[in-house]
């Protein structure tokens, strides 16, 4: 049996919403923090999606976006990496279409089935962005999903899939235009989703003899609210059989978005009941899926769509979201000089400590440590550290300072030591924080997230984040 | 082991005036210094035999102080430890002397900052992957008065009160000096309301970022006799470096250990055993004002976690029973890193000599430098004593 084993999901602390100075709009969207994109995003929901799986069981990832931080460079490799994934894996991008995230589920399911894997990672993870003001900024939010597809210990079953393909240019983005740019309106939504997700469903229904009827939720992909409600009318869906799309909430997650609806439809789903996910973005795919007996308490996410929405903060005004999504720049007024580019041979020898966040516990003492030292720190033995992962790890704010001059997008920076439980101490900084929660001894959690952009290399680093998801019974232990 | 004790005396110095030299280049800033010193103690440049050149980013070599001073072929080590450069260039010359390999020799510090455009320091690292995060100094020592008022369950308003003591106190002293960065008062309410640097330490929680130059010559006590009577001898020079604290979780930012080895090895040198009731004033590294109520500790002057009382009491003023900073400190001086710890021996240096004018101590017959490098949990800490001669 071939199907999801194991599901989580990501959406960003912060929300534009009606008590946004500025942003003239009821609806509330979910907003990616200046520290955050679509990869950072994607080893979230990974790690919701891992939590208390063996990861060294993974055999492939695919990633799915429309919003890759590189042209050229994998970006599934940077996830894998910061997820502590084998290097024996096999790894793949999907890009440059809403379709992305369906995409990569069928080839991840298609790779399991043929028998080239046993357990593939999905991650689907987007930030775009429209023009100021504009209907697409409104719409959309920032968001990621992940699945975890197997050939044993599914909780939803792959029960049929169905695909067209057809060439549509109603949304795009050329290279370097940070915007999604959209034709007529009328004509996207008459001649687009409305004539090929129809055909679609209709398709799947054709192949696999399931009735609109038999659907215990669909996962609709639609641009807005207006045309989500248009379109389950038109395919003929009762209001019960509509999981709900979180427009209000969230917003567009773009490639994310089916994905998400899929994972928020498992965590209420019951055994037998039939998941259509339904995309679209020139063509659309169906992918049906019917919950085992395996489905339940015990197989939800530490967190999953609904535990992130409730761990929210609202953002004052309108000027922060554009400060940190880069819709404005703003003049640094410090004169510091200007930061040289990373160096690559060191990013590259660093990978275990930077990335893969390993520490070292002393094979002959003990004694954690983080960055692993050739030579221990307590015992004085010469290379003998193994690895331990501390990108999970609970731990809390031994001391701090607030940073009004470090030229950081989110003065005052935050800069934290942290001791991890179990010892070892990092020296981070604290990112998605209120800075009157931040004190000696607070809880925090690490998250994987982007420094700076310089010279188009995206240095990626770890910063502790107020703790959100539960803490790990056996990390507590 | 013999140390250095009573084997090495200082018999001339030099000074620049310290702050935003925009008139004057890193090496003409070595010239003043050099010729204060040279006057100061009777001689010229072909007396100098070797001479050591402390700067942190100024320059790389030896080279620049042959150049801006003509020094006739005479070998030169450029020396760079941190914020305790300079007090390691001189200690580099007293041991070359102390050998026996050369009789008069110079040691000469010099930061030129004020070139850079920027407010702050601005050293770039070399390349790297640039992960750290960004945590200029007084970010590194807003992280140890946070945890050091958890530790000491001090309030932010009672510890805000006690940084504003030790800031108004090295205002005070540097108006009583011409050659200071800095020559106002500033009350405590002003330092307390100031805005924020890195919280907790606001700006005047923090030290000049300056331009200067220091200057010393350095001889054996017989040539010294000969030169000058009041000349001063050196009784001890610590200098440790540690860079373990950050990577160990039972450090806990509430001492520097860098600071109790090296003084630790320098009493043990002069023969202080109580540093508090023998020691008649010192120059400490006030980078921030934590930094110097910690340094009260660590340097024996306050049993631990009672600095805060000492600093209340007035112990550290002028008036104080072991004054700190007489000259206004990094505080006030300023802080050209690579010239910080000769500045200090200078005051020292005057202070025994009765010519510290309005500052002027009754006793000051056994001084101390202080220098910290680094970064809390990694730090280069050099302590030097100093006394007259007998």
């Amino acid at each position: 049996m071939v199907g999801i084993a194991a599901y989580g999901a990501y959406i960003p602390r912060y929300r534009l919403g009606a008590e946004t100075v500025g942003w003239n709009s009821r609806q509330e969207r979910a907003v990616a923090n200046f520290d955050e994109d679509s990869v950072t995003m994607a080893v979230a929901a990974g790690s919701d999606c891992l939590s208390g799986r063996d990861r060294s069981l993974i055999d492939g990832i695919v990633f799915a976006s429309t919003t890759l931080p590189y042209a050229e460079k994998q970006c599934a490799a940077i996830v894998a990496a910061a997820l502590d994934l084998r290097t024996d894996i096999f790894a793949v991008d999907v890009a440059n279409v809403l379709r992305a995230g369906t995409n990569a589920l069928q080839a991840a399911l298609d790779a399991v089935a043929a028998g080239r894997a046993g357990q593939v990672l999905v991650v689907v993870s987007d930030t775009r962005q429209g023009p100021p003001r504009g209907e697409t900024e409104r719409a959309s939010g920032d968001g990621a999903a992940a699945f975890v597809i197997a050939d044993q210990g599914v909780i939803a079953e792959h029960v049929g899939s169905h695909a067209v393909t057809d060439n549509m240019l109603d949304a795009w983005r050329a290279p370097g235009d940070p915007f999604v740019r959209t034709w007529e309106d009328r004509f996207a939504t008459e001649e687009g989703i409305e004539r090929i997700v129809p055909d679609a469903v209709t398709g799947y229904c054709q192949r696999t003899g399931a009735a609109p009827a038999d659907v215990a939720k669909i996962a609709l992909y639609a641009p807005d609210a207006r045309r989500h409600a248009r379109l389950a009318r038109q395919l003929g869906f009762a209001d019960a059989q509509i999981q709900e799309p979180l427009f209000g909430a969230v917003g567009n997650t773009g490639a994310a978005f089916a994905p998400m609806l899929l994972a928020s439809a498992l965590e209420t789903a019951q055994a037998s009941d039939l998941l259509l996910t339904v995309s679209y973005g020139d063509g659309s795919d169906v992918i049906g899926f019917r919950a085992t007996d395996a489905i339940g308490d015990t197989s939800s996410p530490p967190m999953g769509v609904s535990g992130w929405l409730a761990a929210k903060r609202t953002l004052s005004d309108y000027e922060t979201y554009a400060r940190w999504r880069e819709v404005w720049t703003l003049d640094d007024a410090s004169r510091r000089p200007a930061a040289a580019s990373p160096s690559v041979s060191a990013l590259w020898r660093e990978g275990d400590k930077n990335v893969r966040l390993y520490g070292a516990r002393c094979r002959n003492c003990g004694y954690v440590q983080y960055p692993a030292q050739r030579v221990c720190v307590e015992c004085r033995k010469v290379d003998d550290g193994e690895p331990v992962r501390l990108s999970e790890t609970p731990a809390s704010v031994f001391t701090y300072s607030m940073d009004y001059i470090a030229g950081a997008v989110d003065t005052p920076l935050v800069v934290a030591v942290v001791d991890f439980q179990g010892g070892g101490r990092v020296l981070c900084m604290i990112t998605d924080r209120e800075l009157d929660e931040i004190r000696v001894g607070m809880p925090v959690e690490m998250s994987f997230r982007k420094l700076r952009v310089v010279n188009g290399i995206h240095n990626y680093y770890w910063k502790a984040i107020p703790r959100r998801t539960p803490e790990p019974a056996a990390m507590a232990a | 082991m013999s140390g250095i004790r009573d084997r090495v005396a200082v018999v001339g110095m030099g000074c620049t005036r310290f702050g935003e030299r925009w008139d004057a280049s890193a090496a003409d800033l070595m010239v003043e210094a050099a010729y204060e010193a040279y006057e100061d103690a009777g001689l010229e440049t072909g007396d100098i035999q070797a001479a050591w050149l402390g700067t942190v980013s100024s320059f790389r070599t030896g080279q620049p102080l042959a150049e801006a001073l003509k020094l006739d072929y005479i070998p030169i080590t450029r020396v760079e430890n941190a914020c305790a450069t300079a007090t390691d260039a001189f200690r580099n010359a007293c041991y070359a002397v102390a050998a026996g390999v050369y009789d008069i020799v110079l040691a000469m510090g010099v930061e030129k900052l004020k070139d850079s455009g920027f407010s702050g320091l601005a050293i770039a690292a070399g390349p790297g992957s640039d992960v750290e995060p960004p945590t200029p100094p007084p970010s590194q020592f807003a992280m140890a008065a946070t945890r050091y008022f958890h530790h000491y369950g001090i309030d932010y308003d009672d510890g805000k009160r006690t940084l504003a003591q030790i800031a108004s106190k090295n205002h005070h002293n540097g108006t009583l000096n011409s050659k200071a960065h800095f020559q106002r008062e500033v009350s405590e309410d002003q330092i307390i309301n100031a805005p924020m640097i890195a919280w907790p330490l606001g700006l005047y929680d923090c030290c000049g970022v300056s331009d200067g130059a220091a200057a010393a010559i350095i001889t054996t006590p017989e040539i010294a006799r000969t030169l000058r009577d009041d000349y001063i001898l050196v009784k001890g020079l610590g200098l440790a470096v540690g860079a373990f604290g950050v990577l160990r979780n039972d450090w806990d930012f509430t001492y520097f250990p860098e600071t109790v080895r090296a003084s630790q090895a320098a009493y043990e040198e002069a023969g202080i055993t109580d540093p508090r009731a023998e020691i008649d004033m010192a120059m400490v590294h006030d980078c921030f004002t934590i930094t110097e109520l910690i340094i009260m500790e660590d340097l024996g002057f306050s049993p631990r976690g009672q600095a805060s009382a000492d600093v209340a009491d007035g112990a550290f003023s002028l008036e104080g029973d072991l004054p700190v900073n007489t000259d206004g400190g990094l505080k006030c001086f300023g802080h050209p890193i690579g010239a910080s710890g000769i500045r200090m021996i200078y005051e020292v240096y005057k202070q025994m000599q009765g010519k510290a004018g309005g500052r002027q101590l009754q006793k000051a017959d056994l001084g101390i430098t202080h220098n910290l490098g680094g970064r809390p949990g990694s730090f280069t800490c050099s302590v030097a004593v100093f006394g007259r001669p007998d």
